[in-house]
């Protein structure tokens, strides 16, 4: 298919809750137009690295093409964009709905709209995209697609009455699915003979071709040679390859034409000059204004990664280095700790995004990671007129020269059965939230809308939400900017000795109870040294909780005869392999989980 | 007693494994279990095949010490152990005057039983007696009183024994500072020649694990008070504070009875510490002989299997045996003997070799060592290692000094009084 008449392109995107059957049925929509044989397919083609699909969601756009014979007896082209499926990449969800003409719905059954659906289709309804409901899982016992097709119509809005009814894990009714994609998803607009103008949705690095972007051609044609010129960032680079996505690799073409979804490389060596968002032209023809929408994204949450080996701290960076090629929202810069060395002070799109860096920092590239507090930027007026940004806890100017400061809010949703509201209202009411409104989406289910402090939900809100909900709750939220906010930085001395790395920044209100429970965690993860350890929270000068590690009286072995020498000598070593996963902070060994201990102050 | 003609500096110590008790008690995690008497029977036969299998490895060794150690090895009946003795006789060349010891508990000995002992040269008994309280020794599952201790105590010295170590456990639940003491005080008035006073360790995979593992286990890591909840209607376990004051105890009481601290554990009376066990400190070579007992035989540390099945068919009756000795008789004395034997495959009843690398025999040298009141000589060190101590654990030895755990005096270095008390914090740094 070299020349593609545009009326036979289809660019969609695919959009649901969690759990809801996305990606079983991307699987089976690259099954069954052909792609990929039934034995190429791993399950979840789409979600391609090993952490994605471990925990079931997407972290970064895919994309895929794929070729459908439709029952008019037409061939036509499919472009299926995955997108990221959490809140922390909103952004990058906005932007690969951008690159699409119509959306897929995917409903549960059983569970039928929950508050993900809702925010996923107002987006989706925001890029004027044509939304397509269909309703999954129908072979569930608990199914009940009239419900469904119902509540679609009454939260949503939009028209579910010839809404297929599917099992994407079995394949019934996903033809179904295919010939709705042909009759109801609009084919693209644009013309080829304009000046290029084309969206960047996600990029990628790769060692042999350099940065690989992905786009979709808006307006005119993009080929070997074309020289590119991105409209935000300004950089400039001569096109090596363009094609199209197969599953799992990519197929060179000779062009990519307006209406057309596909990738292009120009030996670029950082994503940095490829914005999620920013508009590629053509440097020699460039089109009259850059595509609407381009952001640049900024983290939200902050936090120091040290190597637990001081001596792997290059490893770090290299590392850090590398996963930024790939991932253009991840920020660092290096940092000293007098408790923890040197190391990263990163900044992360939410809590989510951390962790997920965390993780492939743990196992992509075998590091052993110390994490500090995550903290959120405050806004800091000083008396002096200055405003500065504080990512770090430590950095925290006197209070005398501290006019006030701010901190960042967002807006949540959170839906939840109605048993559980009053549990979910408490919970919020803790988190220093503010109700705005409730309202019942049906009889049993109801939508809380609260202002809550972003530091307050980036520890764990999540599991919070859940256990008090026993699974049922869901939550979705925005930012909404500052608010003013009486905050203190909380100190932790550990034998009189402040330890910076265990500093955070709390609600003044809350400050006495924080300070407590730290004090009652660490103490749980200090063990026990030759003399007594105080571990004490203060703010400023003023100690406000005390706890203290009783010195260690006794250990030793009382027998140690012939038949014992072998094993006694393996559990010294084992006790000295322990030691060296401590920390030494002045005279005393602090456990590296210890430093993550603030993380989980709520797990009562 | 064979007095050795041929004149050689290497010494050896021998130490036989008994795995049968009448029961196990519930601090126990040693290799031992009930058995019937043609069990015990046919296990001596073993044995003695083991003993004359592995002999000619050793020709060139003076045997020092003997240890009969289980399990309760006083289960053997006399004439059972007579043939064990004799073949050990057989078998090796001893010196003038080897230290020779049988474990035996109360409830096991019989008047009969001691003075074939004597018979089989016998010269040192070790009496497990732990408590002197009977409700202590119920919990302890022992099988006997302190009335019947006491029984055997009586007969052991009636039949010529002048040298008996009393086994004691302190820190067992419920006892305190008051009645450790009157433990104490009662077994030293019966003036043994050696005391042995173990705190007790809780041992995963004992019944005592059950009741207290836990309690030890939050012990070492929160503020190191043991609740005072009790354990399946058990006392609690006394708390560490209470722990280390019976263990300072231990030494001043039995100071005024005439005894000394000699190791971390043990106690005697001038002349009559244990030779053998010494030897384990002192980095002796020993020869462990029956099911599971450990061996150092020039620098590598190995055992016997733990597998009851698997050594009998080896050492039994059978022509497997004969085989086994047979070839056993072909292999040559020399340092590759123990490997040679495994690797040839004739031998496939001892495991876990590990060849003691330079810096791995320094560091036994240090964590062993210490474990002697009198400490480690650093002339010693240097005349074995080639190297001065400090040049290897100065950093350590400083350190330790400074943190008031070790001290130095006339060139013997050893643990303080608070070094003991912590003494794996101390160990951990030098393995």
């Amino acid at each position: 298919m070299s020349v593609i008449d545009q009326k036979k392109i289809r660019n969609f995107c695919i959009i649901a809750h969690i759990d809801h059957g996305k990606s079983t049925l991307a699987d089976r929509i690259i099954e069954m137009t052909g792609l990929l044989t039934s034995r190429e397919m791993q399950a979840q083609v789409l979600d391609n690295m090993d952490l994605e699909r471990e925990r079931g969601i997407t972290i970064k756009a895919q994309a895929v093409r794929t070729i459908y014979k439709a029952d008019d007896g037409e061939e036509y082209m499919f472009n299926l964009i995955d997108t990221p499926g959490h809140v922390d990449f909103n952004y990058e969800v906005s932007r690969s709905l951008a690159a699409c003409d119509g959306a897929i719905l995917v409903v549960d059954a059983a569970q039928g709209v929950e508050a993900q659906t809702l925010a996923n289709v107002y987006l989706a309804l925001d890029h004027d995209l044509d939304v397509m409901p269909v309703i999954n899982k129908i072979d569930l016992p608990s199914a009940d697609p009239d419900r469904v097709k119902e509540e679609i119509e009454d939260v949503i809005g939009i028209d579910a009455e010839d809404a297929p009814l599917i099992s994407a894990k079995t394949g019934q009714n996903v033809h179904e699915v295919l010939e709705q994609i042909v009759k109801k998803i609009p084919a693209p607009e644009g013309d080829p003979e304009a000046p290029l103008k084309a969206l960047i949705f996600d990029s990628v690095y790769d060692s042999y071709k350099g940065v690989i972007v992905f786009c979709r051609i808006k307006e005119g044609t993009v080929k070997k040679g074309t020289p590119m010129l991105m409209m935000a960032t300004g950089a400039r680079a001569d096109v090596v390859e363009v094609g199209t996505f197969g599953a799992g690799q990519f197929i060179p073409c000779d062009e990519l034409s307006a209406g057309m979804v596909g990738y292009i490389t120009a030996s670029l060596k950082n994503v940095k000059d490829t914005h999620v968002g920013d508009t590629i032209t053509n440097a020699e023809r460039p089109c009259a204004e850059p595509l609407p929408g381009y952001k640049k994204v900024n983290p939200m949450v902050y936090c120091g990664l040290y190597p637990a080996d001081g001596a792997k701290y290059p490893d770090l960076r290299d590392a850090l280095e590398k996963l930024q090629l790939n991932d253009a929202a991840l920020q660092f810069e290096p940092e000293t700790s007098v408790a923890l060395g040197f190391g990263f002070r990163c900044g992360f799109l939410g809590l989510l995004h951390l962790e997920i860096i965390q993780e492939r920092l743990e196992r992509e590239y075998n590091l052993d990671l110390v994490t500090t507090a995550p903290s959120v930027i405050y806004k800091i007026h000083k008396t002096n007129g200055e405003v500065i940004d504080l990512t770090n806890p430590t950095n925290m100017p006197d209070p005398s020269e501290i006019d006030y400061m701010e901190e960042p809010m967002v807006k949540a949703e959170i839906m939840v059965t109605s048993e559980y509201i009053g549990a979910i209202m408490d919970l919020c009411q803790e988190r220093r939230g503010i109700y705005q409104s409730m309202e019942y989406i049906e009889e049993k289910r109801a939508v809380l809308h609260y202002h809550l402090p972003l530091n307050e939900i980036i520890y764990d809100f999540f599991d919070a939400l859940k256990s008090r909900s026993r699974g049922y709750a869901s939550f979705d939220y925005e930012m909404m900017g500052y608010q003013r906010s009486e905050l203190v930085k909380l100190d932790i001395l550990i034998n009189k000795e402040e330890v910076d790395a265990l500093s955070f920044i709390v609600f003044a209100g809350s400050a006495y109870e924080r300070g407590r429970k730290m004090c009652e965690k660490l103490k749980q993860e200090i063990p026990r040294q030759l003399f007594e350890i105080p571990i004490q929270a203060a703010i400023g000068s003023k100690i406000i909780a005390r706890e203290t590690v009783k010195a260690m009286r006794k250990d030793v072995l009382a027998k140690c005869y012939g038949g014992d020498i072998s094993r006694k000598k393996k559990l010294l070593e084992k006790q000295k392999e322990g030691k060296k996963r401590m920390r030494q902070v002045g005279n005393v060994e602090i456990p590296q989980k210890a430093f993550m201990s603030v993380l989980k102050l709520d797990d009562d | 007693m064979c007095s050795s003609w041929m004149m050689t500096d290497r010494e050896l110590e021998l130490y036989v494994h008994i795995p049968f008790c009448v029961r196990k008690c519930a601090y126990c995690d040693f290799l031992s279990f009930p058995s019937g008497e043609r069990e015990r029977k046919a296990y001596v036969d073993a044995l003695i095949r083991e003993i004359e299998s592995r002999k000619d490895n050793f020709t060139d060794c003076r045997v020092s010490t003997v240890f009969l150690g289980g399990g309760t090895p006083s289960l053997l009946d006399g004439e059972d152990t007579a043939r064990l003795f004799d073949a050990l006789y057989r078998s090796f060349t001893f010196v003038e005057d080897p230290e020779i010891t049988i474990e035996a508990n109360p409830g096991t000995v019989t008047a009969e039983k001691m003075i074939s002992w004597r018979k089989s040269g016998i010269r040192r008994l070790s009496i497990g007696l732990q408590s002197v309280n009977d409700e202590g020794l119920r919990m302890l599952g022992r099988i006997h009183t302190y009335r019947e201790f006491l029984d055997t105590y009586s007969l052991a010295r009636d039949a010529g024994f002048g040298n008996i170590n009393i086994d004691l456990i302190s820190a067992i639940p419920g006892q305190t500072v008051k009645s450790w003491e009157k433990t104490l005080r009662t077994v030293a008035e019966l003036a043994p020649e050696h005391i042995s006073a173990y705190s007790l360790i809780v041992e995963e995979g004992t019944p005592f694990y059950n009741l207290y593992g836990e309690e030890q286990q939050k012990g070492l890591f929160s503020d190191g008070k043991i609740s005072s909840l009790s354990a399946g209607g058990f006392p609690p376990l006394p708390d560490e504070e209470e722990d280390r004051k019976i263990y300072e105890q231990t030494a001043v009481i039995l100071n005024e009875y005439g005894y000394h601290r000699y190791e971390i554990s043990n106690y005697a009376k001038q002349g009559y510490e244990c030779r053998h066990n010494l030897g384990y400190w002192e980095r002796k070579e020993y020869l462990g002989l029956g099911l599971g007992a450990a061996s150092l035989i020039r620098e590598t540390r190995f055992h016997n299997t733990a597998d009851m099945k698997k050594y009998m068919d080896v050492f039994s009756d059978g022509t497997p045996a004969e085989n086994v000795s047979g070839e056993r008789n072909t292999a040559s004395a020399g340092t590759g003997e123990i490997q040679s034997e495994n690797s040839a495959g004739q031998d496939d009843v001892r495991e876990e070799f590990e060849s003691l690398s330079r810096e791995e025999q320094m560091a036994e040298f240090m964590i062993l060592g210490l474990r002697k009141t009198a400490g480690i000589s650093a002339e010693e060190f240097s005349s074995l290692y080639g190297t001065g101590i400090k040049e290897v654990y100065g950093s350590q030895i400083r350190r330790f000094e400074k943190e008031g755990l070790l001290t130095e005096e006339d060139g013997m270095i050893r643990l303080t009084p608070r070094g003991i008390d912590v003494s794996n914090y101390v160990f951990c740094e030098f393995v």
